[in-house]
């Protein structure tokens, strides 16, 4: 039994069917890429980010939550016109560190799950500004407030979405 | 050793998929040829993304045109008037601007200028974008199947919109002109002056390499120069609307697109293009009074009577033929109509085969400071000066 930090005596692995862990990231990029066109404001959403989070967090095991991140991270690379695999790492790492924490804490609850998001959001655009603009030489531009407006966003819109997802998680 | 790999597997499996990811941008980056070292993947994600978009928007329009052309039919008569109104207007303002035109040719011909004719466009749906702030492309619903091929302008009644990036079977990924790795060469209306327009990292779209002692004005309009080889000249591109010293000797040109690149719905694509000196028409000057003349109700001509056939018998009345009669009456009536022109032309039926507004084909020049006179000749039906408009959802060669 792992050492956790949790109000129970044994962390709760989750697992997904095939079908869900398929069309659930494949929504979640087909929203991301569709509904901007309509409505300008729903880009500061990360919905692929929010959907790594939460399988990581659910399957708390760090290789499936690395996997699943650099394959979704991949898959949103190809949609845009940059080089794949800046997506890739940022999301690899977030993967690696959501379920690593999802082993030692309990983030079940929507309070955890709002700052866990506001938190890996943060991490994951760090990681992903280092990338663009360290190896690939991309000129992007860092403002704080947009940031962090964009992860309490992020954060109010994967407490809701986590709720919903949970429906397809099958206990392991 | 293995007891230690055991240890940190989770660690070590981290650094091996960063490693691989990072070995895979370095190849891209280095690269020229991008495209081609990533194309798979990019087809994949392409492939289960798009049949949805493709899906969504084919309801949504369906459902759009269903209610505004057999429901919601409110204040179309009135518009119909109106547009029908303006064609008449604006029929009588080709014929003025016509002679212009002529007379441009006219130099141009001597100056073996050549003149470069949209030819062929493909109208697009735009169904979906990349989904991310940092890359400012979208997708369209029309590939290399429609002709589409790479480095095709793409753009809307409104301005320049981007060009086709990758071109994949069914649909295309079109870089927009506010993105930070897109460039257009642009030039200033007024003053003539030739810059570089590129997107910032804040998607704002900025006019370079224009010197800070030119006079530029907020207000200017920026035209495409030409000089890029993708966009023909002439066509609008933004409006400048912030002027500031930049870097070195340049203005920091800011640049209000003309099109509206977040609310795109339908482009053309412009897969044609054709370059060919200008006809000279050595017919005289057509008048405004001429055209409106010719929708005017004509007599028809008598058929010819046979003389031979003619009854001789002295009782039989037979009108004479009076050949002169119709041509007498139209003379007469296409005079009253010179003079009553500016009376006539609210009424008059718009003529037919006359170009519909909307008509994409527009001459541009590739050389000097031709495109505002290159409008169509008289002589030729095929030119119009109308912009390109939102396009069908089909093909509109011409």
């Amino acid at each position: 039994m792992p050492i956790t930090y949790t109000s129970r005596e044994q962390v709760e692995v989750y697992r997904f069917n095939a079908a869900a862990a398929i069309l659930i990231p494949l929504v979640a990029l087909f929203l991301q890429a569709f509904i901007p066109l309509r409505l300008h404001f729903f880009s500061i959403f990360d919905l692929p980010l929010l959907v790594v989070i939460f399988f990581a967090v659910a399957r708390r095991s760090q290789v499936s939550g690395m996997l699943t991140g650099a394959a979704i991270g991949l898959l949103q690379d190809s949609l845009t016109h940059q080089p794949i695999g800046i997506y890739g790492i940022a999301m690899t790492v977030v993967g690696h560190g959501a379920s690593s924490l999802g082993v030692k804490l309990d983030v079940e609850n929507a309070g955890s799950r709002f700052l866990v998001t506001l938190f890996f959001y943060v991490v994951h655009e760090v990681v992903y500004f280092a990338v663009a603009r360290g190896l690939v030489g991309l000129t992007l531009q860092w403002s704080w407030p947009h940031e962090l407006g964009s992860a309490l966003a992020n954060a109010v819109v994967a407490v809701p979405l986590f709720m919903l997802l949970d429906k397809f998680k099958q206990r392991a | 050793m293995e007891s230690v790999l055991g240890r940190y597997r989770n660690l070590t499996i981290l650094v091996g998929i960063l490693f691989l990811q990072v070995l895979g941008l370095a190849i891209q980056v280095k690269r020229s040829s991008e495209n081609e070292s990533s194309r798979l993947i990019r087809v994949w994600a392409v492939n289960a993304v798009t049949p949805f978009e493709k899906g969504i928007v084919w309801v949504q329009h369906g459902s759009s045109n269903l209610w505004h052309n057999y429901f919601y039919l409110r204040g179309v008569r009135q518009e119909n008037r109106d547009l029908r109104q303006q064609i008449q207007q604006m029929e009588i303002e080709r014929v003025r601007l016509s002679e212009d035109a002529n007379q441009a040719r006219r130099l141009q011909a001597l100056l073996a200028f050549k003149e470069q004719f949209i030819a062929k466009t493909v109208a697009a749906q735009v169904i979906g974008s990349s989904g991310s702030e940092q890359s400012r492309s979208v997708y369209i619903d029309k590939g290399a199947s429609s002709g589409l091929k790479q480095d095709m302008a793409v753009i809307t009644g409104d301005g320049v919109v981007g060009k086709t990036l990758r071109v994949f079977q069914s649909t295309s990924q079109v870089l927009l002109v506010n993105d930070q790795t897109s460039g257009v060469g642009a030039i200033l209306e007024k003053s003539r002056l030739q810059g570089v327009l590129r997107g910032t990292a804040a998607g704002e779209v900025v006019l370079e390499k224009v010197m800070s002692d030119e006079p530029v004005q907020p207000g200017d309009r920026v035209l495409t120069s030409g000089g890029d080889q993708i966009f023909p000249k002439g066509l609008p591109v933004g409006t400048v609307t912030k002027i500031s010293p930049g870097s070195e000797l340049f203005l920091n040109i800011r640049v209000k697109p003309a099109a509206d690149l977040s609310r795109l719905e339908e482009v053309l694509v412009i897969t044609q293009q054709e370059e060919r000196e200008p006809a000279v028409s050595d017919s005289a000057p057509l008048r405004a009074a001429d055209i409106l003349a010719e929708r005017l109700p004509k007599v028809p001509p008598k058929p010819a009577v046979d003389p031979s056939k003619q009854p001789t018998a002295a009782g039989a009345l037979t009108p004479a033929p009076k050949p002169a009669a119709g041509a007498s009456n139209q003379a007469q009536i296409t005079k009253a109509a010179g003079e009553n022109a500016a009376k006539v032309v609210n009424t008059a039926a718009p003529k037919k085969g006359a170009p519909a507004p909307g008509i994409t084909q527009k001459p541009l020049s590739t050389q000097g400071k031709a495109p505002d006179a290159a409008v169509g000749a008289a002589g030729d039906p095929s030119i119009t000066p109308a912009q390109p408009q939102p396009p069908a959802s089909q093909d509109t060669p011409h």
